[in-house]
C-alpha cells in the first residue's frame, strides 16, 4: 500500500502537519491488554458494585426481567453494526423495526405519530417544551414539582438560553398529586405548555384530563412524562395531552448505572411537523412493495441548520429495538399482566408501610421515616438496598423516602423491609 | 465483474401487527407470591386503561423469526466495508458487549450508595483521565448523550465562561463544511450563527476569519481535520486569532480518529471539545445510537463542566454536587454509562501505541482509496487529507448520474454507499471513509466496484441511474414519503 501510495513510511501522511502540533511522545496509557485481561478487569470492577443485592430503588430507572430474547436480537450484527438508516434499500430491517417502534408507542400512548426515540427521558422534556414553544408561539413553561427534579434540572438547563422562564407548580401536600388550585393561579396568557408526570415522581397517577383542562382553557398545551413505562399496561392512556416525552428503560433496558436509555417523544398529526428527532414513514419502492425511509428531514440539522426543529442527530435505535422486542415478547396480555404484578406487588409492600401520600399509586410510594438514612443502613447489612431518601430534592420531605417494587421484588424482602418501620 | 454479491433468498416479513392473533404471548410470568390487587380499585375506573388496542400477540418463536428475518434486510459493518464519511463505521469488537453485560456495572442503579457503586465510578473516572490524555485537556465530562449534545454542553460552558466574565457575547462563526448540528447548537444555545466560506484548499481562510473576530464573537466551532479530510494547517493561528480577542475555540471532535497519538487538539489551542465515543472508540452505531459524547476542557473551563462530578475521596470515588458555577445538567444521571464501559475496554484493548497504529492505518486506508480511485473521480480539493476524502460526481454528472446515482449503485456491488452530498461545499459530494479495520483486499473490492461504476455510466449510464437492481427493496420513493406521511400502521378499515 505504502508503495501505491509512493512513501516509505506511514509517518510521511502525516508530515504536512506543522510539526508544533505533532505530539512528540507516547501517549501515556498503558500497553494493549488481552480479551481475557479485560473481562477480568470488567468483572473485577462489577463486583465492587451491587452484585446480588435486591434494591427497592426506582425514581426514574426501574428493576424489570429482561427477557432472553432482547439480547439475542440486539447482538445480531446487523442491527448492532449498522448506522442510521440513510440509505433505504439497504436498511430495511432497522426502518422497519423503527416503524413498529413507533405503531407500538402511538398505541400505548394514545398519540397519534411518535418519533423514532430521544437520548433519553430527561432530554425528552426540554426538547418538548421547545416543540411547545414553536407551536404556540409563547414562551412560558409550568413544570410541575412533582415531576423528576433532574428531568426538571435538565429543562432550566436547556430553558436558561431560549428566553424560556420555567415555574414550577406545587403538588398537593395531601395526595402528592398536582395542586390543580396553584396550576389554574400561575397559569397565564403566556403559557406555551404545562408539564406534568404521571405516574409522578412520588408515584402517583395524575388526573391528566383536569389538567389537560386548565392548560387548553388558557390556550397551553399539556405535556405528558412519563418514566415509569410498564405503568402503560395499566393506567388510563393520557389521550388529552398534546406532546407525551418519556423515557422507555423499563422496557428491557438495562438499569446500566442511568444510561443509555431511549427517550420518546409522541403527540398529535397536526403537530408533527414541529416534533425533534427521527421519524420513519411508510412509502414504496419502484417494484410497487411497501417499504419504509427516514422522512420529514425538513425539519432536522443536516437540512435546516441552525433553523431546524433540534440539533438531534443520532437517535437511540438500538436501545429502542431493545424496548420493541420487549413489547413484543410481552405483547398485548403480557404487558397487563405484567403492570399487574407491578401494582400488585407494590401495594403488597405499602400496605404495611406508613404512606406520606394519600393519591392512587401504581409502583412506587412514598414514606415516612424519621430517618431514611438509619432504615438504608440496615437493609445494607441484610444485602437490600432500600429507597430513596428525599430530602436532598425536597427539603420538606427531608424524614421520607421513595421505594419501589417491581415483578422482581420477592415477597420476603418485601417483609423485611415492612419489619424495619414496624414499632 | 460483480464480485461481491450474488442474489440469494431474502424472506419477506410481514409486521409484528399483520402476523398477531388474539392470545398469543412470547413470555411467561412467575405467579404471583403476593395477593393480587385489582387496578380499578387501587388506581379508579377512570385511570386504568382498557386493553391495548392492536397492540402485538405473538409467539416467542414468531417473534425471534419476525426479528431475525428483518435483520437480514440490513446491511452492517460485519458484513463489509461501511465507508460513510464522517461516520467512522469501524469495526466493534465483541469483548465490549460482553463486559457491558457484567451483573454489577449492566444492573447497577444510579441512585445505589456509593460504597457499592465504586467499581462503576472508577470505570468512568478512568475513561475520563484516558480521553483527557488522549485529546490533551485537562478534564472530562462524560455525560452528554452523544456528540450533537456534546457540543450543546460544551458551547454553553463557553457560554457561562464569558458571562461570568461580564457579557455571553452574541454569535458564533462556524465553517460552511461543518456538520449541521453545529449551527443547530448554536441555536439552541442562543446563540446566531456566521457562516464562514472555506478557501480553495478546503481550509479555513484565515485573513477572513482574522477579519470577522470581534468582542462579540463567543467562539469558533472548528472540526480539524475538517469533514474533507483535511487538517487545519494554521490552527495554532487561528487559536491565536481567536483568544486575542477573548474568543474560544471549540473543537468538533467528530473527526478524532485521524489524530489520536499523533496531535492532540489540547495542544493545538482548543479550549474545549467533544469526542464521539461511537465513532473514536468503536461503541456499535446500532442502527443510530445510542451514542456517547464526552466534553473535554482547559482548565479555566473546569468550574462550569455539567453536574455531578466524580470527585476522589478518602474512602473512594464520590459524586459532587456543590458546583456553584457549574451550567447543571444536560441529562439525568451521569450519561450513557454503558457506552463509557465499552469505549474502556477498546482503550485498553488498543494502549498507547495500538491507538496510533489505529489512527496510522486509518490514514492509510484513506489515502490508499484515493490515489486509486482519483485517475476515475473528480477531487476537487487537492491539500492532503487524513482519514476520509471527498469527491465529487462532476465527471459522472455530465452523463447524468449523480453522487446518490453512483451510490445506490455501489449497493449492487455489495457494499454500503460512501456519504452523499455532504459536505455541503462540494456539490454532488461523495465522502469516503474507510476506518483502519478495513484490509486491503476489502478495499481492493471497493476499488474496483467504483472505477467498475465509472465505466457503467460512460457505457450503459441507465445501469447506474436505476440501480439498485440486485436488492429485494429497490430504490426507495422517499418524496411520497414525506408528501403523505404515514408515520404509524393502522388497522384496514373493515
Amino acid at each position: 500500500m505504502l508503495r501505491v501510495l509512493g512513501i516509505d513510511s506511514l509517518d510521511h501522511l502525516f508530515a504536512h502537519l506543522p510539526s508544533e502540533v505533532r505530539l512528540n511522545r507516547p501517549l501515556n496509557i498503558p500497553a494493549g491488554k488481552s480479551e481475557y485481561e479485560i473481562i477480568d478487569y470488567f468483572r473485577a470492577r462489577g463486583a465492587e458494585c451491587a452484585e446480588g443485592y435486591a434494591s427497592f430503588l426506582g425514581a426514574g430507572v426501574y428493576r424489570h426481567y429482561r427477557p432472553v430474547l432482547v439480547d439475542t436480537v440486539v447482538s445480531r450484527s446487523e442491527f448492532l453494526t449498522s448506522y442510521t438508516p440513510y440509505q433505504a434499500e439497504i436498511s430495511q430491517g432497522t426502518l422497519t423495526t423503527i416503524f413498529e417502534f413507533q405503531t407500538m408507542l402511538c398505541q400505548l400512548t394514545g398519540m397519534e405519530v411518535a418519533n423514532a426515540s430521544m437520548y433519553d427521558g430527561s432530554t425528552a422534556v426540554p426538547e418538548a417544551a421547545m416543540m411547545a414553544m414553536r407551536l404556540t408561539g409563547r414562551d412560558r413553561i409550568l413544570v410541575a414539582r412533582s415531576v423528576h427534579p433532574e428531568y426538571r434540572e435538565v429543562l432550566s438547563t436547556y430553558a436558561r438560553h431560549q428566553g424560556m422562564p420555567v415555574v414550577e407548580v406545587d403538588y398537593e401536600i395531601e395526595t402528592g398529586a398536582l395542586d390543580a388550585s396553584d396550576l389554574d393561579k400561575k397559569i397565564d396568557g403566556q403559557t406555551a405548555a404545562v408539564i406534568i408526570q404521571s405516574p409522578n415522581f412520588f408515584g402517583i397517577v395524575e388526573e391528566v384530563r383536569r389538567a389537560a383542562g386548565i392548560a387548553h382553557r388558557n390556550g397551553a398545551l399539556l405535556i405528558y412524562v412519563f418514566s415509569e413505562a410498564v405503568s402503560l399496561g395499566l393506567v388510563e392512556p393520557p389521550g388529552d395531552a398534546d406532546i407525551v416525552a418519556g423515557e422507555l428503560q423499563s422496557f428491557a433496558i438495562s438499569p446500566s448505572y442511568g444510561g443509555p436509555f431511549a427517550g420518546i417523544i409522541a403527540t398529535k398529526e397536526k403537530f408533527m411537523r414541529q416534533m425533534p428527532g427521527r421519524v420513519v414513514g411508510e412509502t414504496k419502492d419502484t417494484r410497487g412493495n411497501r417499504a419504509f425511509c427516514l422522512t420529514l428531514a425538513a425539519r432536522e440539522q443536516h437540512i435546516r441548520r441552525e433553523k431546524a426543529t433540534s440539533n438531534i442527530c443520532t437517535n437511540q435505535a438500538l436501545v429502542a429495538l431493545m424496548a420493541t422486542v420487549f413489547m413484543t415478547v410481552y405483547g398485548k396480555q403480557g404487558l397487563r399482566e405484567l403492570a399487574e404484578q407491578n401494582l400488585s406487588k407494590a401495594h403488597y409492600l405499602a400496605q404495611k408501610l406508613p404512606l406520606r401520600f394519600s393519591g392512587p399509586f401504581f409502583n412506587e410510594f412514598v414514606v415516612s421515616t424519621p430517618s431514611p438514612d438509619a432504615i438504608n443502613h440496615s437493609l445494607l447489612e441484610q444485602g437490600i438496598i432500600g429507597g430513596l431518601p428525599l430530602g436532598r430534592y425536597y427539603p420538606e420531605l427531608e424524614n421520607s423516602m421513595l421505594l419501589c417494587a417491581t415483578e422482581m421484588s420477592r415477597r420476603h424482602e418485601m417483609d423485611t423491609v415492612a419489619q424495619l418501620f414496624t414499632p | 465483474m460483480i464480485k461481491k454479491v450474488r442474489p440469494h433468498v431474502n424472506q419477506n416479513e410481514l409486521l409484528l401487527f399483520e402476523r398477531s392473533s388474539p392470545g398469543k404471548r412470547g413470555y411467561q410470568l412467575p405467579p404471583l407470591d403476593v395477593p393480587a390487587v385489582d387496578p380499578v380499585s387501587a388506581l379508579g375506573a377512570q385511570n386504568t386503561r382498557a386493553e391495548i388496542a392492536d397492540f402485538p400477540e405473538v409467539s416467542e418463536v414468531e417473534a425471534i423469526r419476525h426479528f431475525t428475518r428483518l435483520s437480514t434486510h440490513n446491511y452492517a459493518i460485519d458484513l463489509g466495508l461501511y465507508p460513510l464519511g464522517s461516520c467512522t463505521m469501524k469495526y466493534n469488537p465483541r469483548v465490549n458487549e460482553q463486559v457491558a453485560r457484567m451483573d454489577g456495572l449492566a444492573w447497577a442503579h444510579p441512585y445505589q450508595p456509593e460504597s457499592l457503586a465504586q467499581g462503576i465510578m472508577q470505570v468512568m473516572a478512568t475513561l475520563e483521565q484516558m480521553l483527557a490524555e488522549i485529546a490533551g485537556m485537562d478534564a472530562v465530562t462524560l455525560q452528554p448523550a452523544a456528540g450533537a449534545h456534546g457540543e450543546f454542553t460544551g458551547i454553553l460552558m463557553v457560554r457561562a465562561w464569558l458571562q461570568s466574565q461580564g457579557h455571553p457575547r452574541k454569535k458564533l462563526l462556524i465553517p460552511d463544511s461543518a456538520h449541521g448540528t453545529n449551527p443547530a447548537t448554536a441555536a439552541m444555545a442562543g446563540y446566531a450563527v456566521e457562516n464562514i466560506q472555506s478557501n480553495a484548499m478546503g481550509m479555513v481562510d484565515v485573513e477572513q476569519l482574522a477579519r470577522m473576530v470581534d468582542e462579540d464573537v463567543a467562539a469558533l466551532m472548528l472540526t480539524n481535520p475538517n469533514t474533507l479530510g483535511v487538517f487545519e494547517e494554521h490552527i495554532t493561528r487561528i487559536a491565536g486569532i481567536l483568544h486575542a480577542k477573548g474568543a474560544q475555540l471549540y473543537i468538533d471532535g467528530a473527526n478524532m480518529n485521524a489524530l489520536v497519538g499523533i496531535a492532540r487538539p489540547g495542544d493545538f489551542g482548543a479550549d474545549v471539545m467533544h469526542l464521539n465515543l461511537h465513532k473514536t472508540f468503536s461503541t456499535p452505531h446500532g442502527g443510530g445510537g445510542p451514542g456517547s459524547g464526552p466534553v473535554a476542557v482547559k482548565q479555566h473551563l473546569i468550574p462550569f463542566l455539567p453536574k455531578p462530578r466524580l470527585t476522589r475521596r478518602n474512602d473512594g470515588w464520590s459524586w459532587n454536587y456543590d458546583l456553584p458555577q457549574s451550567i447543571g445538567r444536560v441529562r439525568a444521571f451521569y450519561g450513557n454509562v454503558g457506552m463509557h464501559i465499552r469505549a474502556l475496554a477498546y482503550i485498553m484493548a488498543h494502549g498507547g501505541d495500538g491507538l496510533r497504529n489505529a489512527t496510522l492505518d486509518a490514514v492509510l486506508n484513506s489515502n490508499y482509496l484515493r490515489v486509486l480511485l482519483e485517475p476515475y473521480y473528480d477531487l476537487p480539493h487537492q491539500a492532503p487529507t487524513l482519514h476520509e476524502c471527498v469527491f465529487s460526481d462532476a465527471r459522472q454528472a455530465r452523463r447524468g448520474a449523480r453522487t446518490g446515482d453512483i451510490a445506490k449503485r455501489l449497493i449492487d456491488y455489495g457494499f454500503h454507499p460512501y456519504t452523499v452530498s455532504f459536505p455541503l461545499i462540494v456539490p454532488g459530494a461523495m465522502m469516503i471513509e474507510p476506518t483502519e479495520t478495513e484490509s486491503k483486499a476489502e478495499l481492493d473490492l471497493f476499488v474496483d466496484a467504483l472505477i467498475s461504476i465509472a465505466k457503467e455510466i460512460e457505457e450503459s449510464p441507465d445501469l447506474v441511474l436505476n440501480a439498485p437492481h440486485d436488492t429485494r427493496t429497490s430504490r426507495v420513493d422517499e418524496v411520497t414519503a414525506a408528501r403523505k406521511p404515514i408515520l404509524r400502521w393502522k388497522p384496514e378499515l373493515k
